[in-house]
């Protein structure tokens, strides 16, 4: 099943991957997801679960706390802004290491624990951090209203090359080009591809070979002379440099950072977005990040007025039953969905996408393999 | 010490609330081996209960009465509910005693949304992992909790006590103490008593009842008591009905205390869990005793003493004092060993 | 010489003497077996040795190293391995990467955060874990997940996995419970050729089959004691240990 990859078919992957990521606005165009704002979205997310599944799918500590790191990624990189430069490069490397300094500390203390107790105490540190945010730290975080920038903000590296942004409120530039637009996306883009770089190599090494022996057996690899903890610790805060990376891209992008980005809805997302696309496999949460994100922008922005028109072709009592159903889903009802589709996945496809993809490629094969009448071999579908 | 005693006083309600819900939530770990995400929203449609059955009851009838006039020329119009225009005074008792006349609603339909449950999707997920039961109830949660936020909205909708329960007791007197010290709300005090009750009713129902002794073994050792020809299959589905229907009436009784909206039951389960895993993952007394415990600890935090001393302590308290108990003593105040240990 | 030395171990659980002043010497290069009845304490025992279970009193001493108060993977860093009753093996890992494990654990030791190269390119692990699979005849498997294996091939990967790591010391746990006849006596061959290449093994067995056609030394053990310890011939026809399993009756 788990055969081991090649050096070339790694390399294909990776140069496919940078090249969908560089042309996504051309791909992606014809559906309607061409534009940069949600390209953007793509990105950091496909970050965020790229990082998540560093832990979850291979080790198989389920964390409920995860957007705490996204959150606080984010408030780094705007005080970063704030503080020192509107230069992202220096906030997204803050955001990184303040999200990974948070995880060792919220890793320190869950880790102890594993299963349902890891779950819950993950959930309870991030509920923690979310209420210290909107509460006490509201002098850091501006509680409520959220973190922004301000005029009057010290910058001090950039006063200290002359930069000067005048009476406007500046927007993060990267050496003069403003992360906005596609500008931004890209950006966006090659951290993500980086990323990915990376966890593709944290997959094919040994380190990632031990934590998929996490998941597998930690009793066997104790005696095996292997100490869990660390490397439970080290996917732990890995992941939440991923995430604290994503969440300094938030801030790139759109230069605030609220306490809501902290709450589990959010930490429930990445969650879904990893499992949807398929937990443990190279490729599958960005697809499933981004699925959530595409859908996400589309459901939101259905109306009723739209639903009337779609379902104009059914006859009045029925086009009536319908929108009110369907109503339902989307608009500010998304969540719904989300939730439903969540279950669906959860009980009818635990593999995700990915698995899906490989089922249906594996039928292929066969029918085709009967076409040419040759015998059936066991065909093997590398899960990347 | 009346200060000590109000704050007692304020955590015992709140506690009550956690202790109902982290005893369902424990039935349900112990017996069918599932950790349940959605029990925070089974607390929270119990609180519907009570609104949806305030607005039922509330259905007015209009009528227009033309012999007297308002200021505009029109008839004045004479709003009556059909309950009181049926029943009369016992009408406008109903209506007074909304919240606790939607008890004997709420049983019967948090009975059925539990069976309907467990039927219809937890029972596949026994021989699953913890993860993916995690996700599939979390997913319930969430379904269950915009469903409610698209048939009554985001805002939370206030449900008045009975009005002879809404005014103060003064408790200082009932107990000897000087008259004014601990004046604390009527229905604040009626709630920890009915959480008192509900909770007696449990545990008496575990102890006294054939039903309730299987229900114990299973607890205990789930897979010998299916191996003794028990039919367990049945019991859990009402396992499960039941434990819906404590975290449904904990929901009802609470809305008084606290206006019902769609996410208050994600913020109860949260605490719940917490509450478990302080109490013990599995037992019983641990998940009363620990949701009284951490509701007092909550409102000791909440004085403005402590919080001046420590600012944001009642933000984070039952989420340290989970901490601390799960690094010193990770199977909580009263756990059994082995209990999901895995 | 003895490579592991036990003295006077204690341990109680509450009000049971699970092992009272056993003493042990297991010579290196030599399968020493410890036979007893059900309850004896033969598994309190061998979880003193791997560090599962800390003894009350007493010590256990390997290779000048104390083991007491060492963590499992430390008990493994110093070279011992342990198989299991059950086989403990990684079910959705393929069978090179079961055995690549060990062989990076006993190379890089108990802890190294080594992300950046790639597993495939790590050719002298890969061919010790292939020699260790060829040893124990499943080469031919190496790419199937092990969750598909029988229980006689799952208890040759486990050994395999111990040998890829060339420990010092080998503890079996009922290495042939819950086998059939014929995959016992594979087991057993296999252990025999194990043991002829120098290994020092302690087997922990009920199967008396197993215990004559592999041991070398025997220990008996009865309600926590050392109760005979000898050859394997001198054991059989030691009356205290008939007493001991079959209470007064004759073998």
């Amino acid at each position: 099943m788990y055969k081991a990859s090649s050096r070339k078919s790694d390399l294909l992957l990776l140069a496919g991957f940078t090249v969908a990521v560089l042309l996504a606005p051309f791909i992606l165009g014809p559906v309607g997801a061409g534009y940069p704002d949600l390209l953007q979205k793509f990105a950091i997310f496909g970050i965020f679960a790229l990082g998540f599944n560093i832990l979850f799918g291979l080790t198989g500590y389920l964390s409920f706390g995860h957007a705490a790191f996204l959150g606080v990624g984010s408030y780094a990189a705007v005080w970063t802004f704030k503080l020192f430069s509107m230069n992202p490069i220096l906030a997204v490397i803050i955001a990184t290491v303040v999200g990974g300094v948070f995880a060792v500390a919220i890793g320190f203390i869950s880790l102890r624990r594993s299963g349902i107790y890891f779950s819950i105490l993950t959930l309870a540190l991030a509920q923690m951090s979310y209420n210290l945010a909107y509460s006490v730290l509201t002098p850091i975080t501006n509680g409520e209203t959220g973190l922004q920038l301000a005029q009057s903000d010290p910058r001090i590296l950039d006063v200290a090359f002359g930069r000067d942004y005048g009476a406007v409120l500046p927007s993060s530039d990267f050496f003069g080009i403003h992360m906005t637009g596609y500008p931004g996306y890209y950006f966006c883009a090659a951290l993500f591809v980086l990323c990915f770089f990376l966890s593709m190599r944290i997959f094919r090494s040994p380190f990632g070979m031990m934590l998929r022996a996490v998941k597998s057996n930690q009793n066997r690899m104790r005696y095996t002379g292997l100490n869990v903890r660390p490397y439970t610790l080290a996917a732990f805060v890995i992941s939440g440099m991923y995430a604290g990376l994503a969440g300094g891209l938030l801030a790139v992008t759109d230069p605030l950072a609220g306490a809501e980005r902290m709450q589990w809805t959010a930490s429930g997302e990445v969650v879904l977005m990893t499992i949807l696309g398929g937990a443990g496999t190279l490729l599958g949460p960005v697809i499933g990040a981004g699925v959530i994100k595409y859908f996400e922008n589309i459901f939101s922005a259905f109306n009723e007025g739209v639903l009337e028109q779609i379902f104009s072709f059914l006859p009045e009592f029925l086009q009536h039953a319908m929108v009110s159903i369907s109503s339902m889903f989307v608009g500010e009802g998304w969540h719904l969905t989300l939730g439903a589709l969540f279950m669906v996945i959860v009980i009818f496809l635990p593999g995700g996408l990915m698995e899906g993809f490989s089922r249906i490629w594996q039928r292929l094969r066969r029918m085709t393999k009967r076409d040419d009448d040759k015998p059936v071999e066991p065909s093997s579908v590398p899960a990347e | 010490m009346d200060d000590i005693l109000l704050q007692v006083l304020n955590g015992l309600d709140k506690g009550g609330a956690y202790a109902l819900i982290a005893l369902g939530l424990t039935i349900i770990f112990g017996t069918l081996g599932v950790v349940n995400f959605a029990h925070g929203a089974l607390f929270m449609l119990g609180a519907f209960c009570a609104v949806t059955v305030k607005a039922v009851l509330g259905f007015e009838k209009v009528a227009l009465d033309p012999t007297r006039l308002t200021a505009w020329g029109t008839p004045v119009e004479i709003r009556t509910t059909y309950v009181e225009a049926w029943f009369g005074d016992f009408g406008t008792l109903l209506l007074n005693f909304s919240v606790p006349v939607s008890i004997v609603i709420a049983i019967p339909i948090m009975l059925l949304i539990g069976i309907a449950m467990e039927r219809g999707l937890i029972r596949y997920f026994y021989k699953r992992s913890h993860a993916e039961q995690i996700l599939v109830t979390f997913g319930l949660a969430i379904v269950l909790q915009e469903i409610v936020k698209s048939q009554f909205g985001a805002n939370p909708i206030p449900q008045p006590a009975p009005e002879a329960a809404r005014g103060m007791i003064d408790f200082g007197a009932m107990i000897g103490m000087q008259a004014g010290g601990v004046v604390y709300p009527a229905w604040r005090l009626i709630y920890f008593l009915f959480s008192l009750l509900v909770i007696a009713a449990v545990f008496s129902f575990l102890q006294f009842t054939t039903f309730g002794m299987v229900v114990r073994a299973g607890m205990a050792d789930r897979e010998t008591v299916g191996l003794l020809g028990i039919d367990i299959d049945r019991r859990f589905t009402i396992v499960f009905g039941m434990a819906a229907v404590v975290a449904g009436l904990a929901g009802v009784m609470y809305t008084p205390i606290l206006s019902p909206d769609y996410h208050m039951g994600m913020d109860f389960l949260v605490l719940s869990f917490v509450v478990v895993v302080v109490g013990g993952m599995g037992s019983l007394p641990g998940a009363v005793v620990a949701g009284f415990l951490l509701g007092i600890v909550q409102s000791f935090a909440s004085m403005n003493e402590v919080k001046n001393i420590i600012p944001g302590i009642d933000q984070i308290i039952i989420y340290l004092i989970a901490v601390v108990v799960l690094l010193i003593r990770p199977r909580g105040l009263m756990g059994r060993k082995g209990v999901m240990e895995h | 010489m003895s490579i592991l030395t036990v003295e006077n171990v204690n341990k109680r659980f509450g009000g049971l003497q699970a092992l009272s002043n056993v003493n042990l010497q297991v010579e290196e290069g030599t399968v020493h077996a410890i036979i007893g009845p059900n309850g004896a304490g033969k598994s309190t025992l061998l979880n003193c040795f791997v560090g599962r279970l800390e003894p009350d009193t007493g010590s256990v001493v390997f290779n000048d190293v104390s083991l007491l108060g060492l963590k499992p993977h430390q008990i493994n860093q110093v070279g011992v391995s342990r198989v299991f009753q059950t086989p403990e093996i990684f079910d959705d890992m393929s069978l090179l990467e079961n055995v690549t494990i060990p062989a990076l654990a006993k190379r890089d030791g108990s802890f190294k955060l080594n992300a950046w190269n790639a597993v495939r390119d790590e050719n002298g692990i890969r061919d010790a874990a292939m020699e260790c699979l060829a040893d124990v005849e499943l080469d031919g498997k190496s790419d199937e997940l092990a969750r598909a294996l029988s229980r006689g091939d799952k208890r040759r990967l486990e050994l395999a996995m111990c040998l890829v790591q060339e420990p010092k010391l080998l503890l079996l746990d009922e290495p042939t419970a819950g086998m059939s006849r014929a995959d016992t006596n594979n087991t057993i061959e296999l252990m025999k050729r194990i043991a002829e290449n120098g290994m020092t093994m302690v087997v922990i067995e009920h199967d008396m089959h197993v215990v004559f056609s592999l041991a070398e030394k025997i220990s008996v053990l009865a309600q926590g004691t050392v109760i005979a310890e000898d050859l394997p011939d001198k054991i059989k026809g030691d009356p205290r240990v008939q007493e001991a399993y079959l209470g007064g009756a004759h073998l």
